[in-house]
């Protein structure tokens, strides 16, 4: 069933993962200038697990993520846009502004609600596994979450539960521990077992770790997988491993090293400073871009004019997030029921 | 007397609690949130390595550590962080904590504080803005501490870590910054007494926490126009102290009560409860209610602010309270 990585999906996952990573450095830029004030999360560091198991998702598969939900929704082709209106509480946004940073969501590109309380979205995606199961037409779920999400009591429930009942779910656990700071940061998770997929294979649920960092071997993991659950096998756990972006390690999100350059890629005279490291060794995007063209899938050239592109597509999200208006206060007392 | 901001005295009266008494553990991160003033915790952290926990993310698995060390002797403070975080340990706060003196015929006690911050902050949105006082006021066995000033924040939490119930003990993140006179050494300021804030003929408002300083701040621009109000602050919603406010209407005759939980079976509506069944004779208004409106925590600033409580809001219910 496994199928290899040619290069027409080759070249949507770089896409996808380019334009998780210019959105987030948009964000940042955004919060520097002031329009939008609250707590946030980048997914910058981890493109290469998110893009990777979009590319396999069908059009009606379901995915729910978290607090760190960006690089997810835009990953799966949700409006740029309106994507930046959200967190900017704009009344463009897709939730209207209600929703912001932490709750960002898009129906309409297979995402139900976001919540950002540490391992709710495992037992929701759960929750629409069984629906799905219920519809009977080979549709999956998934959930991306964290690591630290297994330090919650609904994740063994709800992992419990899909073992027994055998649901169509894909549980992603995005490990971003490595590299995190200690305390006054944010800190890595702090769990028991030697091995976060031990808690998933003492229920029975078929595991997986793989180098969340290797866009490749995570689509060969999640294709495998998919063909277990479209056949109703039950559950599967995949643990993407990444090393902290240096950026994410400050209790709020700072641009360091840098905007990417992607010249880096083939360009290793120019990955200098204190971050340099992270840069050449654990940079998913960056990563990418160098196998791809050491497989003559892309030159460099058709490296940089792909990300002028999506550049370009995040300057034009920019000028119609900031051009669309605020909600009107007193709006704020409806939306409560259906 | 010394000048210190709210998160300070906070700081103190838990390094206070935990130097005079060894039984004391602090099971939680940070205490004062994610703001920069959290490093004001590190003089607790050096001081009493061997009692403070890094606990996972696991609020049920951390609420339930704190009830059951606290029936077994232990005397354990610990932190919720958000407040809207309770609801993951709500089966251990409010069936286990609240029910298990009574349940066992008095036969243990449950010495447990729980600390959290509530509230409207910024940008915290539908998951992270509760204010669950009213929800946890409906669920008997629970004190409920809600500190308003440095003075009072560093004298409550000596006496909700030395009390023998479970205590709530809920902070407001956008206080920590006050400053105010604080007491030095170690002193506690009793449950059940409410402290009248600022004294006035015309209006009594009752307020908890941050909108204690917000109706304190109406009263002085209302002030300016003669209107003299009286400010009181329970300081503790259970136990309340009912007569403190009794005492303050029967001046008055007119109450506005102040409260960020939402407006339907909030704070305020079991305060305007309380005074319409028993000094209905003195009330020469009807009260009113400043709370939030009964809706989800919006994120967009201008909707986060239509339906936060606020010193003009407070003004404005004043005036009306006067016809």
């Amino acid at each position: 069933m496994k199928e290899e990585l040619n290069r027409d999906k080759a070249l949507s996952i770089f896409e996808r993962m380019l334009v998780m990573r210019r959105f987030e450095e948009m964000v940042v830029r955004l919060f520097e200038e002031k329009h939008f004030y609250s707590h946030y999360h980048l997914y910058i560091g981890q493109e290469a697990t998110g893009g990777a198991v979009i590319e396999v998702l069908g059009r009606d598969d379901l995915t729910l993520t978290t607090h760190r939900n960006h690089g997810h929704v835009v990953g799966r082709g949700a409006d740029l846009g309106k994507a930046l209106a959200e967190i900017m509480g704009r009344a463009d946004g897709f939730c209207g502004g209600r929703g912001g940073t932490l709750h960002l969501t898009d129906r309409s590109s297979g995402f139900l609600s976001t919540s950002a309380v540490v391992g709710n979205c495992i037992g929701l995606a759960t929750g629409a596994a069984y629906a799905l199961k219920q519809a009977g037409k080979g549709n999956v779920s998934v959930a991306f979450f964290g690591d630290a999400a297994l330090e919650e009591g609904v994740a063994f429930e709800s992992m419990n539960i899909a073992a027994l009942w055998s649901l169509p779910i894909l549980y992603i656990c995005e490990n971003n521990s490595p590299g995190a700071g200690g305390w006054g940061s944010f800190t890595s998770s702090v769990i028991a077992a030697k091995k976060l997929t031990d808690i998933p294979e003492s229920l029975g649920i078929m595991s997986h770790q793989v180098d969340g960092t290797d866009a490749k071997a995570v689509y060969g993991a999640v294709e495998e997988a998919m063909a277990r659950l479209r056949e109703g096998e039950g559950p599967v756990f995949i643990e993407a491993i990444t090393v902290r972006w240096p950026g994410s390690v400050p209790l709020w999100p700072e641009l360091i090293p840098g905007a990417t350059d992607m010249t880096m890629a083939w360009d290793e005279t120019r990955i200098t400073g204190e971050h340099a490291g992270w840069i050449r060794n654990h940079d998913p995007v960056l990563r990418f871009a160098r196998d791809l063209i050491a497989d003559t899938v892309l030159t460099q050239a058709e490296v940089l004019a792909i990300d002028k592109r999506v550049n370009e597509r995040l300057e034009t999200a920019r000028s119609f997030a900031i051009a669309s208006p605020l909600p009107k206060p007193e709006s704020a007392i409806e939306g409560v029921f259906a | 007397m010394t000048e210190m901001n709210y998160a300070e005295a906070l700081v103190d009266g838990l390094y206070i609690s935990m130097d005079s008494d060894p039984r004391v553990s602090l099971i939680g991160r940070y205490v004062l949130g994610l703001s920069p003033l959290r490093f004001l915790m590190e003089r607790v952290r050096d001081a009493f390595e061997d009692r403070i926990l890094d606990p996972p993310v696991s609020e049920a698995g951390i609420a339930s550590l704190g009830v059951g060390a606290a029936m077994a002797g232990a005397r354990p403070f610990v932190d919720i962080a958000t407040a809207s975080f309770v609801f993951e340990a709500w089966p251990q706060v409010v069936n286990e904590a609240a029910n298990a003196y009574h349940m066992s015929g008095g036969q243990f006690t449950v010495p447990v504080v729980f600390h959290m911050l509530h509230g409207l902050r910024g940008g915290g949105s539908a998951q992270h803005s509760h204010s669950p006082q009213a929800m946890l006021w409906n669920c008997p066995g629970l004190e409920i501490v809600l500190p308003s000033s440095p003075r009072d924040v560093k004298g409550l939490i000596r006496t909700a870590v030395k009390s023998n119930n479970p205590t709530i003990f809920i902070d407001h993140s956008k206080l920590f910054t006050l400053k105010g006179d604080v007491p030095e050494g170690d002193y506690e300021i009793p449950f059940g007494q409410a402290e009248i804030k600022r004294e006035g003929g015309d209006v009594t408002v009752v307020a908890t926490s941050l909108l204690v300083q917000k109706a304190l701040e109406a009263a002085n621009a209302l002030s300016k126009e003669g209107i003299e109000v009286e400010v009181v602050d329970p300081r503790t919603i259970v136990p309340l102290d009912k007569e403190a406010i009794l005492r303050s209407v029967a001046k008055t005759g007119r109450l506005v009560v102040v409260d960020e939980c939402n407006l339907s079976c909030g704070v305020a509506s079991e305060i305007a409860a309380i005074v319409a069944e028993h000094a209905f004779g003195s009330l020469k208004a009807p009260i009113l209610r400043v709370a939030r409106p009964d809706v989800p925590v919006p994120f967009s600033a201008p909707l986060e602010e239509y339906i936060t409580p606020t010193t003009e809001k407070i003004t404005a219910a004043v005036r009306r309270g006067l016809g």
